[in-house]
């Protein structure tokens, strides 16, 4: 049974300056990503969102907790590492940093088609090269090849980078924060190649992001992280719409929405005259909300 | 491996609460040539630089034409060692264009020989201290754990030690040395400092995300430090073998006038330990050492104006005062000509129809 | 010192944008960066920023909203340029200030007392060697040469608990922070001289939205106190929806659509403020211009 699955994940740093005080970044998460199916990690900075992300591509090595891959616990070098990552590849948040900035695109999709013998001899490089420009929709793919990530464009250059994540034929994609950083009205095309892919191979996505209007759109499952650990988790709808933990509540109370307006505005009336206050802080250390 | 840094940024994070990362990356391509889809040739991209950049021309030029000096001019003169001896000590005349030393070896002879052994020095010299300090220092950088406390300990230890007493007790143990062995005794000995600061400058790459791709891809440790890393650090290596040529040259010069230097060879070094050991200063013989230490120290600043402008290449930012000044003064004045021209035009024309 | 003028607020409590006197007006202003070939950042855009009223400035990068602001500050520096237009300010006690005609000391005077900015990353542009006490104190050095030491210790507590920061971090350096309680002192020093107009430029972009929804709080209830007019600068369009009371979209360096967030919300006319909206999707609604299980990419 296909399926990429991460659990009682634990990660645990080293801080400077306090001898051995250990930071928990993530505290006993599991999940199970499936073919075909978007997973959205939603969380504020410190979430440990990322770490996850991190751990899963195997940059980082869990404090404890397994990830398995196709029910067998996944390795962590040599042939059995080299395996996985055909399988399990990941997309970066930061278009411009994500492309080594010395080679062209050719040699940004050609190493991971040479690395897991997807390829054999330049001519087949070329014409696959092109085949993964033409599918991320960077047309002439020739023309795109041929260039370097600084003569690209932001959503370009994130892009090229899905399209690296594909070379090796990975069967679940990583994305972290893949639209955060692109401008606003890139982002939607970006997700929507995303997603087209993801129809295409039938790809299990771990869609990671602050935007819960994304995630609500583009998974079908929400799981929702605050300090490490998961608070609620769920079918994407009824989490939005529908949702219990109180954390859960906060974002969403928090994240702009064009039908409230005028209502900030009414709550600050209110507040003020009630006459000057000290609201204390609440266990989510902001000062009232 | 990754984890003392990483830590650090995540330790920061929970304690700063509440900072998404979200610069907006620009929608449009930042190169500036980005509509056209051509690339510019090579040649052509060298001579914009050249303009941009007079610090970069001027070095370029003078580097230029000394190492020329170096290779042509041996031909058309005598040997180095050969001596004349009808003339001795006597400043410039036929034969002897720059006059002859106290034994009548030519001194234009031994300048352009001379300067043959100096160039080779410090190229070979500067090519060990980079091979040795990418070794030491991006190898160590990029691995991390142990591998780099064990090479950065190393690189630690011979930079403390001071270069100049190390090359003389060297040697001085040495009663013959060629050209190459006093190359080889500059370059051990110069190479740590270069190390040290290609190290940090790797451990800061190795954080990048263009290199956790790489490792998310599947290279290998090695691929990712020639293929990934060393490109984005040849601005930086660069920079480093020009300091180190330089040094070299100086180094060799010193060890020379202090009569460790080559045996059996002729460059500036030796020629200013002649000119030393001849008294050349009391008796004016002004042409014997000027030539090889204005030489030596035009070679130097011309090979430091082009460290120069390599810095200000890599680091746009250096670049704004001066540039950004002139692009501004050059559309104002554009836009004052094609003012003026309009006006002009306007004026023809009144006197056509008037 | 400028006593605030909660009193005599001039807006309704159902927070409709009353046809109140207008604080600063810009006159097709157009803004140069003489470089070769020249890049015309704002092109002849005409606002009006009405007293207390808070004008969103949306757009994406490189529309030129950065840019406008500084211009309207006065603060370009080369090779950007003002090439055209004026920017008149209206004093509160009557008096109209042309912003261009100020220079040196005149200017000086005038930035910070009657418009101040918050800049964008502003949580780094704290100084990272002194401590924010130093800070605050440096702009009463500079606008309010006659005040003594105890009052600007007042007037500095005084603001920080305006902000929602504890008095006792005037000690604190700011490294000892928080991103959002950094962005409060910023706010704080944008305050400091009670200006009418308040220049923001994505003062919440890089903050988690749990604290970008204090701090949005927090400026909606300075607004209410001091009546001070803001220009809040950003990308986030649904933000803007949610608490301005006008938006204008910039699109390469023009205005293509000025008017109310209502009817933008509901009744955008031009396609770019249609595009940008639909980029949007909406949380408890619609999917917009997403597709997940369409084609088009």
């Amino acid at each position: 049974m296909a399926s990429l699955e991460v659990k009682h994940l634990v990660k645990d740093f080293r801080l400077q300056g306090g001898r051995g005080k250990r930071f928990r970044a993530v505290d006993d998460v599991s999940f199970t990503l499936e073919p075909g199916k978007t997973i959205a990690l939603v969380g504020e900075s410190g979430s440990g969102k990322s770490t996850i992300a991190r751990m899963i591509a195997k940059l980082e090595t869990p404090s404890s907790g397994e990830i398995l891959l196709d029910g067998k616990v996944s390795a962590t070098r040599g042939r059995g590492l080299a395996s996985y990552r055909h399988d399990v590849q990941m997309v970066f948040q930061d278009p411009f940093a994500s492309l080594n900035p010395f080679h062209t695109i050719q040699h940004h999709l050609e190493r991971p088609l040479r690395l897991h013998g997807r390829v054999k001899g330049q001519v087949e490089a070329d014409a696959e090269v092109e085949r993964l420009l033409e599918r991320v929709s960077l047309t002439p793919a020739s023309g795109y090849a041929r260039r370097s990530p600084h003569e690209l464009s932001g959503g370009q250059r994130q892009r090229v980078a899905i399209a690296r994540a594909l070379a090796p034929g990975a069967r679940f994609l990583v994305a972290d924060e893949p639209v955060s950083m692109l401008d606003v009205s890139i982002r939607l095309s970006v997700l929507n190649l995303l997603a087209r892919l993801q129809r295409e191979d039938n790809l299990g996505v771990l869609y990671i992001t602050h935007d819960l209007a994304t995630a609500r759109h583009f998974s079908d499952e929400i799981i929702v992280l605050f300090k490490g650990k998961i608070v609620e988790r769920g079918p994407a709808d009824d989490v939005i719409m529908n949702p219990q933990h109180e954390y859960t509540k906060l974002l969403l109370s928090a994240a702009p929405n064009p039908e409230n307006h005028g209502r900030l505005r009414a709550e600050v009336l209110a507040e003020m005259s009630l006459g000057p206050q000290d609201a204390g802080r609440d266990r989510f250390g902001t000062r009232g909300m | 491996m990754a984890d003392d840094i990483r830590e650090q940024q995540l330790a920061a994070q929970a304690s700063g609460g509440g900072i998404a990362p979200a610069q907006i990356i620009e929608e449009t391509p930042t190169a500036v040539l980005a509509g056209k889809a051509a690339k510019v040739g090579v040649w052509r991209r060298f001579g914009q630089l050249l303009r941009r950049s007079p610090k970069l021309a001027i070095g370029l030029v003078m580097v230029v034409a000394i190492v020329l000096f170096t290779v042509v001019v041996p031909f058309f003169t005598a040997s180095p060692f050969a001596l004349d001896n009808a003339s001795l000590l006597k400043p410039g005349e036929d034969g002897h264009l720059l006059g002859t030393t106290q034994l009548g070896a030519d001194v234009l002879a031994q300048l352009a020989h001379g300067g043959r052994g100096s160039l080779m020095i410090g190229l070979t010299a500067g090519a060990i201290t980079v091979v040795l300090s990418v070794f030491f220092g991006v190898v160590g950088g990029y691995l991390g754990g142990w591998t780099d406390e064990i090479l950065f300990l190393i690189s630690s230890v011979i930079l403390v030690i001071p270069g100049l007493p190390l090359m003389i007790v060297i040697s001085s143990y040495i009663p013959g040395r060629s050209i190459w062995l006093i190359a080889m005794i500059l370059g051990v000995t110069s190479w740590a400092g270069s190390a040290i600061v290609l190290r940090s400058q790797a451990r800061s790459l190795r954080n990048r995300d263009y290199v956790a791709a790489a490792r998310v891809a599947g290279e290998s440790p090695w691929r990712i430090i020639f293929v990934e890393i060393i490109p984005n650090l040849l601005p930086l290596a660069a920079a480093q073998f020009l300091f180190a040529v330089v040094a070299a040259i100086l180094g060799e010069a010193g060890l020379s006038f202090l009569g460790l230097g080559p045996t059996g060879s002729v460059t500036w070094g030796t020629m200013l330990n002649d000119a030393q050991q001849g008294a050349a200063l009391t008796r004016g013989a002004w042409w014997w050492f000027i030539p090889p230490g204005i030489l030596i120290a035009l070679l130097g600043g011309a090979l430091s104006l082009v460290n120069f402008s390599i810095d200000e290449i890599i680091n746009p930012k250096l670049r704004t005062g001066s540039a950004q000044a002139k692009s501004v003064r050059e559309a104002r004045r554009k836009h004052k000509e094609s003012r003026r021209a309009a006006k002009s035009a306007r004026a023809e024309q009144k006197k056509v129809t008037s | 010192m400028n006593p605030p003028v909660a009193a005599q607020g001039s807006h309704r409590a159902d927070g409709a944008v009353r046809a109140a006197e207008p604080v600063l007006t810009a006159r097709n202003v157009s803004i140069d960066y003489e470089v070769e070939p020249a890049v015309h950042a704002v092109r002849d855009v005409s606002l009006t920023l009405h007293r207390g009223e808070i004008l969103g400035l949306a757009g994406e990068s490189g529309c030129g909203k950065t840019t406008l602001a500084y211009g309207i500050n006065q603060l370009l520096r080369p090779p950007a340029a003002l090439k055209a237009g004026t920017v008149t300010f209206h004093d509160h006690d009557g008096t109209d200030i042309d912003l261009g005609g100020l220079h040196g000391e005149s200017l000086r005077a005038f930035r910070w007392d009657k418009i101040s900015m918050v800049f964008q990353g502003a949580m780094n542009s704290l100084n990272p060697v002194i401590s924010i006490r130093a800070q605050l104190f440096d702009v009463f050095t500079t606008h309010r040469p006659g005040m003594s030491k105890k009052e600007k210790e007042e007037r500095s507590q005084e603001l920080l608990r305006k902000v929602g920061v504890d008095p006792n971090r005037l000690d604190s350096f700011a490294h000892q922070l928080s991103g959002g309680m950094r962005q409060r002192v910023m706010i704080a020093m944008a305050l400091a001289l009670n200006p009418q107009v308040m220049i923001m430029d994505e003062p919440t972009t890089a903050l988690d939205v749990v604290v970008q929804r204090g701090i949005l709080r927090e400026i909606m209830r300075l607004r209410e106190e001091f009546n001070f007019a803001v220009i809040f600068i950003t990308h986030d369009l649904p933000l803007l929806l949610e608490i301005s009371d006008r938006i204008a979209v910039m699109l390469q360096g023009e205005i293509v659509e000025l008017d109310t967030a209502e009817n933008i919300y509901e009744n955008a006319q031009h396609p770019y403020t249609q595009r940008l909206l639909s980029s949007f999707p909406s949380l408890t609604g619609e999917r917009g211009s997403f597709i997940r299980t369409g084609e088009g990419a």
